[in-house]
C-alpha cells in the first residue's frame, strides 16, 4: 500500500483542478425551501439532508456526511434516461451513450459494495452497454466510515463496512488531513497537477493504522443471524405469517425500491413528438413493489398482493442474488428502513424471522419475549 | 446459463432493435393476427421453436412475442400471431405492409425437440398458446420420420376462437398426425367435442415412458393439464412448459419476468415441469 497524504485545505484547489477536466459529483447538503404548512409545528427544525449532486466548489463537499436520500446509482442508472431517438418510424436511429467524465466523491463502503453488485448485474451475459459506458466514464473516490451513520445501518453484519479494494481512490480521514490511497490508473490520474500532495511518512502510517483499528468498536451488529444463515433463513420461511402481516403494512409505495443502491429493476418507455414518426427511448426506474410490475398483457399478475411483492423484494435481496451472484443482493446501508413511510426496517424483520425459527431455550424466550 | 447466438443483435446496444418490414398481415380470428415480418439484407432470425423476439412500434413502445413459425420455413421472415390486448398490440393491429417495426431477438431457451427424436410426440395447446407451439409443430411435421407418433390436442374457449384453421384442417387430413380439437363452449355449427382440453387426455391412448409433452396455455390451464399428464404416467422431465411472463428486456436485467431467482427471458421460457415444480410462483 502507498499511502499518500493531502492536507485538508487542499480540497479548495483539488476540486478546482478537476471541475476543468471532470464533472464533479459529491455529497452536499440538500438545498431546502421550507415552506410553512398551516397546522404544522414549525418549532422543530428541518432535518438536514444530503444529496450526491454536481459540485460548484468545494465548499459544498460535506465528506462527514452520514447518509444520502439517493445512493450514488443515479449516476450509473439515472431515474429517467434516454437509450435512443428515432426519426422516421425507426429508420434513423441515434444512439445515446454516455461521454462525460465524471469523478464521484466521498462514497461510503456499502455504496461501493452495491456498485459492485451493480456491475455484476449489467455486466453479466449480455452486457448493458448504457451502464457500462457510464461506469467506465467514472471514477470513484471513496472515503472510510470511521462511525455508523445510522441506527438503521447494518453494514457490519452484511460484512459491507470495510471497503472493497474497488475503488479509484481512499480518502481516510486523519483529522487535519486525508490519508489517500490510489486504487487504480484512473484514481490516479486524478492527482495530476495536485501540488499539495506527499508520501506519507512512518508517522502517518501509525496514525492511519489507529483510525482504522479504532473503527471496529464503534459499529454494532444489529443483525441476530449471521450474513451465512440468511439465504437457508429465508428458504424455510417463505409461507412465514411475517409477510402477510408486513403485507398488511405495506403501502406499496415503492419508495424502498428508489432509494436503494442496489435496485436496479426498470421499464422502457417511448415519448413520441408531434409528428408521431419521431421520438425518443427512455429506460425509466421501476419498482417491483408497484401493482402490474409482474402482470402480463391478459391482465393475469404473478403477484398479486402486496405481501408476495414485499417477499419477492426481501428474498432478492438476502437470498436469490446471494444464489445468482455469490454477493448478498443487501448492503445494509439502512436508506429503506429510513424512507420507509410504515416503518418496515430489515433488521427488524430478519430478527423477527430468526426468532421465530431459532431453536428457542427458555432463558432465550425469557429475553427475547 | 447459456445464452443463444444472437443475430440481429446490435454490437452498439443491446437495446437497440433492427428494423424491420412487415411483409404480411392475415387475420385469424377477431382479436388474432398472424404478422410476417421480414428481416433486412441477408439476416435471418435463426431461433428456435418456443423462442420469443422484442417487437417495437417506434412511439408507442415494446413488448416480448412468442415465434410462431417454425425455423425450418423461414427464410429471411417470421410470423408472430398477434392478440390485440394493450398499446404495443393496438398499434400493431393498425399496421399493415411495408410498414416498420422494431426487432431484438430472439431470446430465451426454446424446446430442445431434437433431443426427443423416436419419441412419441404430445403437443396441448390451449388458446393463443397455439402460436409458439406451431412453430415446434410444423419443425416436426418437416422432418417427420424422426419422431414417433405425433398427437395435437387443442382447446379453445370457442369455435370463433380457433387458431391456424387452415393448417388445423391440413393436420387433420394427414395419416400420420392426431388430431383433436376441443372448444369450451360451442355455438350452433360446432360439430366437434365440447369441453376443456383436460378432457381429451384421458381418451388418448399413450405409451408414457416414449411420451413426451408440450403443453403452452394460460396459466390455470398448466395446473389441471399437469395433474392429468402425470396421471398417465409422463415423466416430469418429459412434460414441457412455456412461462408466460412480462419479459420487458429480455435480456435478464429490468426484472419483470423474475421467478424467484430465475429470469424467465434467460432460462426460459420453456421449462421441463421437473425444472420449475419447486420453483415458487412458477406455477
Amino acid at each position: 500500500m502507498n499511502l499518500q497524504v493531502l492536507p485538508k485545505g487542499a480540497l479548495v484547489e483539488w476540486i478546482e483542478l478537476l471541475s476543468a477536466r471532470y464533472r464533479v459529483i459529491g455529497p452536499k447538503r440538500k438545498q431546502e425551501v421550507v415552506q410553512q404548512q398551516p397546522g404544522c409545528d414549525t418549532q422543530q427544525p428541518p432535518r438536514e439532508q444530503y444529496i450526491f449532486g454536481e459540485l460548484q466548489g468545494a465548499h459544498e463537499l460535506e465528506l462527514s456526511y452520514p447518509s444520502t436520500i439517493l445512493p450514488p446509482k443515479k449516476v450509473f442508472l439515472p431515474q429517467k434516461e434516454e437509450l435512443f431517438s428515432f426519426k422516421d418510424n425507426g429508420h434513423q436511429v441515434d444512439l445515446q451513450l454516455e461521454e462525460r467524465r465524471t469523478v464521484i466523491f466521498g462514497i461510503h463502503a456499502c455504496d461501493l459494495h452495491a456498485v459492485l453488485l451493480l456491475d455484476q448485474a449489467f455486466g453479466q451475459g449480455v452486457v448493458d452497454q448504457h451502464y457500462m459506458a457510464r461506469r467506465a466514464n467514472t471514477t470513484l473516490v471513496s472515503i472510510e466510515c470511521l462511525e455508523p451513520c445510522s441506527e438503521n445501518a447494518f453494514c457490519k453484519d452484511m460484512g459491507t463496512w470495510i471497503m472493497p479494494e474497488t475503488f479509484d481512490l481512499h480518502l481516510t480521514d486523519l483529522g487535519h488531513e486525508y490519508a489517500l490511497e490510489i486504487g487504480s490508473a484512473k484514481g490516479s490520474e486524478l492527482l495530476q497537477n495536485l501540488t499539495n500532495i506527499r508520501t506519507a511518512t512512518e508517522t502517518d502510517y501509525w496514525r492511519f493504522n489507529q483510525v482504522i483499528s479504532a473503527k471496529w468498536a464503534r459499529f454494532p451488529y444489529r443483525l441476530e443471524a449471521d450474513l451465512s444463515e440468511l439465504p437457508s433463513l429465508l428458504a424455510i420461511s417463505y409461507r412465514s405469517q411475517v409477510w402477510e402481516e408486513l403485507g398488511q403494512q405495506c403501502l406499496g409505495c415503492g419508495t424502498c425500491t428508489a432509494v436503494c443502491p442496489t435496485c436496479y429493476c426498470f421499464d422502457v418507455v417511448d415519448e413520441v413528438n408531434f409528428d408521431l414518426t419521431s421520438g425518443k427511448r427512455f429506460r425509466v426506474w421501476d419498482s417491483c413493489q408497484f401493482g402490474q410490475f409482474a402482470s402480463v398483457a391478459g391482465g393475469h399478475d404473478f403477484r398479486n398482493s402486496r405481501a408476495a411483492r414485499l417477499r419477492h423484494r426481501f428474498y432478492h435481496k438476502f437470498k436469490y442474488q446471494s444464489d445468482s451472484f455469490g454477493l448478498a443482493g443487501c448492503v445494509g446501508c439502512g436508506r429503506c428502513a429510513e424512507a420507509c413511510l410504515v416503518n418496515i426496517k430489515p433488521i427488524d424483520v430478519i430478527n423477527k424471522l430468526h426468532r421465530k425459527r431459532v431453536a428457542v431455550s427458555g432463558k432465550r424466550q425469557e429475553v427475547m419475549g | 446459463m447459456s445464452l443463444p447466438l444472437i443475430e440481429t443483435f446490435s454490437t452498439t446496444s443491446a437495446y437497440l432493435p433492427l428494423v424491420a418490414r412487415i411483409a404480411d398481415v392475415r387475420p385469424l380470428t377477431q382479436l388474432e393476427k398472424l404478422f410476417t415480418i421480414e428481416l433486412p439484407g441477408d439476416l435471418s432470425l435463426k431461433h428456435a421453436p418456443g423462442q420469443f423476439v422484442e417487437l417495437s412500434v417506434f412511439g408507442v413502445g415494446e413488448a416480448p412475442f412468442s415465434i410462431s413459425s417454425s425455423p425450418s420455413r423461414s427464410n429471411g421472415t417470421f410470423e408472430l400471431c398477434v392478440r390485440q390486448a394493450g398499446q404495443v398490440t393496438d398499434a400493431l393491429h393498425a399496421l399493415g405492409p411495408g410498414d416498420a417495426v422494431g426487432v431484438r431477438g430472439p431470446f430465451g431457451r426454446g424446446f430442445p425437440v431434437r433431443r426427443f427424436r423416436g419419441k412419441d410426440l404430445l403437443f396441448l395447446p390451449g388458446g393463443l398458446g397455439l402460436a409458439p407451439l406451431r412453430s415446434l409443430i410444423n419443425q416436426v411435421l418437416d422432418e417427420r420420420s424422426n419422431y414417433g407418433r405425433v398427437i395435437i390436442l387443442y382447446g379453445a374457449r370457442h369455435p370463433s376462437e380457433l387458431l391456424f384453421q387452415d393448417e388445423l384442417a391440413l393436420w387433420s387430413a394427414r395419416e400420420d398426425i392426431e388430431v383433436q380439437v376441443t372448444v369450451d363452449r360451442s355455438d350452433g355449427n360446432w360439430q366437434g367435442h365440447v369441453g376443456v382440453i383436460t378432457t381429451l387426455i384421458p381418451e388418448v391412448q399413450l405409451y408414457a415412458p416414449n411420451t413426451v409433452a408440450f403443453t403452452v396455455g394460460p396459466p390455470v390451464m398448466y395446473r389441471f393439464v399437469l395433474v392429468e399428464l402425470l396421471g398417465k404416467g409422463i415423466r416430469e422431465g418429459n412434460i414441457w412448459l412455456s412461462l408466460e411472463r412480462r419479459m420487458k428486456c429480455g435480456i435478464g436485467k429490468c426484472g419483470h419476468c423474475q421467478i424467484n431467482h430465475i429470469y424467465t427471458c434467460l432460462d426460459g421460457p420453456c421449462f421441463p415441469y421437473a425444472q420449475i415444480k419447486r420453483l415458487e410462483e412458477a406455477l
